[in-house]
């Protein structure tokens, strides 16, 4: 099965580290992609820029809306993700809780939809 | 009632989870196990009606039962590498003797696990726990529990749901989790039997079904996993505790303490059980907080009246309970011991600096039992004010019925003592 991990943080408290400091996790994080590659369960994966970057798009009666920021604000945000190839639930959140930042924020763990033509070959 | 009935209610009670344990593995779905189940039972109702009941009739149920899982699988023509998983169920399915094959002894355990898993809310693992392993029906359930019955078939539909499709697994966990998914599981069981002991609401204090099927359980959980001493304590303390079931409530449906009840209504079978197991736990040096509670109630148990009772190891228990797992109950019930053991004015003490943090605050036997010590110390006004404090936080009739009561008679004390 496919599992997407998304990370969140605090996006206040990983600004406020050191260089040095974030340079170790992303060492953590680094490791765990070759890891992850090496047993062939990487699928995908990337951090994502700051939540000041984000833009909401909607489209209602046709009209687009293109909007500044998140919809709603919350105490974590999104920082990054994992999409990964588990065998099932336990070994997709024993490999959440490898993420560095399962130490400090939280990760959720979704299964994707397996499509109709996976779901019955 | 007919012999075959008989025996279908009997291998339904017994048999139903060791069968649809095996099944879902098979079928890798827990709907389509019950269905194939279900209607397996259906045919057993007149066939064995008709021809007389088998030899073994759980193989019997299972053989049926499994042939109606394959069945199903082919009409759905599910995935191939699952057909040649099928192809090999099938060759051994062949005489009705053989079934026994089909069973993975595990097969039970990785259904616990699976009904218990953390990613699923208490209530469903409640719900599914006693639905596929106890094979109690969703309108039963759902009595026991005191919520309407399509909330609760809601529940299940949700939790089957999840596992499906969340790809919760069905196997018994990694030596590295087994320790807090055994938890896990235990918390569930002794949460069934609490609900049935002390019913958080409703008429009746006892709902004794659903503590038979917790205990019932924590056999199943004790057989499976032998020499497991915190598995052992749970179905010690749920026996022990389960032993002063008819003791616990008078004729007229009151709730009667510990000190008043009458010992000789206590199932001396039940606390034989319970002491012995409790030590054989405790013999294997892995001590736990179930194991505690289950040796706190085994000393209540082995005294024939309340005056008897060795409060002094029962406090030395609470030390050690505090140790485990210190929790502000935990510290209420310890500060109760140590009052018997010495003196209410001490238990007092130690009663106010558990519920010093207001975790208690909202909690019925917090102030319940101040307000006993309190009557104790003579205290009679505060006594009364914690009675009446205690009285609006508790749901369940009979004790409210028991509050009220200590309080009436406080009151009369109260009025006796101004005309003095």
């Amino acid at each position: 099965m496919k599992y997407m991990l998304l990370i969140y943080h605090d996006e206040p408290s990983w600004a406020a580290l050191s260089e040095a400091e974030r340079q170790q996790v992303y060492v953590e994080f680094r490791k765990l992609r070759a890891d992850l590659l090496t047993s062939g369960q990487f699928v995908t994966g990337s951090q994502l820029q700051p939540i000041s970057t984000a833009t909401t798009v909607r489209v209602r009666d046709g009209k687009e809306l293109v909007t500044d920021g998140p919809f709603a604000e919350t105490h974590e945000q999104l920082g990054g993700y994992f999409l990964i190839e588990a065998k099932n639930l336990d070994e997709a959140t024993a490999i959440a809780a490898r993420i560095p930042s399962a130490r400090t924020g939280s990760i959720e763990v979704r299964p994707l939809v397996e499509t109709v033509a996976e779901a019955t070959a | 009632m007919s012999q075959a009935r008989e025996t279908l209610e009997k291998v339904f009670r017994e048999e139903y989870g060791r069968i649809i344990a095996t099944l879902i593995r098979i079928s890798g779905s827990f709907d389509l196990a019950e269905e194939a189940l279900q209607e397996a039972f259906t045919s057993a109702a007149s066939k064995w009606e008709r021809e007389g009941t088998p030899d073994s009739p759980g193989a019997w149920l299972t053989t049926v039962a499994h042939r109606k899982v394959i069945d199903a699988i082919r009409r759905d023509n599910i995935r191939t590498d699952k057909q040649a998983e099928i192809a090999f169920e099938l060759s051994r399915l062949q005489p009705y003797a053989e079934t026994e094959l089909l069973e993975y002894p595990d097969d039970r355990l990785r259904l616990i696990f699976t009904c218990c898993h953390p990613s699923l809310v208490r209530e469903a693992q409640v719900a599914l726990t006693l639905r596929t392993l106890g094979g109690l029906t969703t309108t039963e359930i759902a009595h026991a529990f005191l919520v309407p019955e399509a909330t609760l078939a809601q529940r299940l539909v949700r939790a089957k749901q999840k596992i499906r499709l969340a790809g919760i697994p069905y196997e018994v966990p990694s030596l590295e989790v087994i320790g807090e998914r055994l938890a896990a599981v235990r918390a569930v069981l002794y949460l069934i039997f609490n609900e049935g002991y002390a019913a958080s609401a409703g008429q009746s204090l006892i709902r004794s079904d659903l503590c038979a099927e917790a205990i019932r359980l924590g056999r199943v959980l004790c057989e499976l996993l032998p020499n497991e001493p915190e598995n052992m304590g749970l179905l010690a303390l749920m026996l022990l505790q389960d032993s002063r079931r008819d003791a616990r409530v008078n004729d007229q449906g009151e709730l009667v303490t510990l000190e008043e009840q009458d010992r000789s209504r206590w199932d001396a079978a039940e606390i034989a059980e319970g002491v012995r197991l409790v030590q054989a736990a405790l013999s294997l040096r892995r001590v736990g907080s179930y194991q505690l509670q289950a040796a706190i109630a085994a000393v209540h148990a082995e005294a024939k009246h309340a005056d008897e009772t060795d409060w002094r190891q029962i406090v030395a228990l609470y030390g050690e309970l505090m140790r485990v797992t210190s929790s502000p109950v935990v510290a209420l019930n310890y500060a109760a011991a140590v009052a018997m053991s010495e003196g209410p004015e001490r238990g007092l003490d130690m009663l106010e600096a558990a519920g010093a943090g207001g975790a208690l605050e909202n909690y019925y036997l917090f102030h319940a039992s101040r307000a006993d010590l309190l009557r104790r110390l003579g205290r009679l006004a505060e006594a009364a004010d914690s009675y009446t404090t205690a009285l609006p936080l508790t749901t369940n009739q009979v004790e409210m019925n028991y509050i009220q009561r200590r309080l009436n008679e406080l009151n009369r004390r109260r009025k006796d003592d101004n005309f003095e």
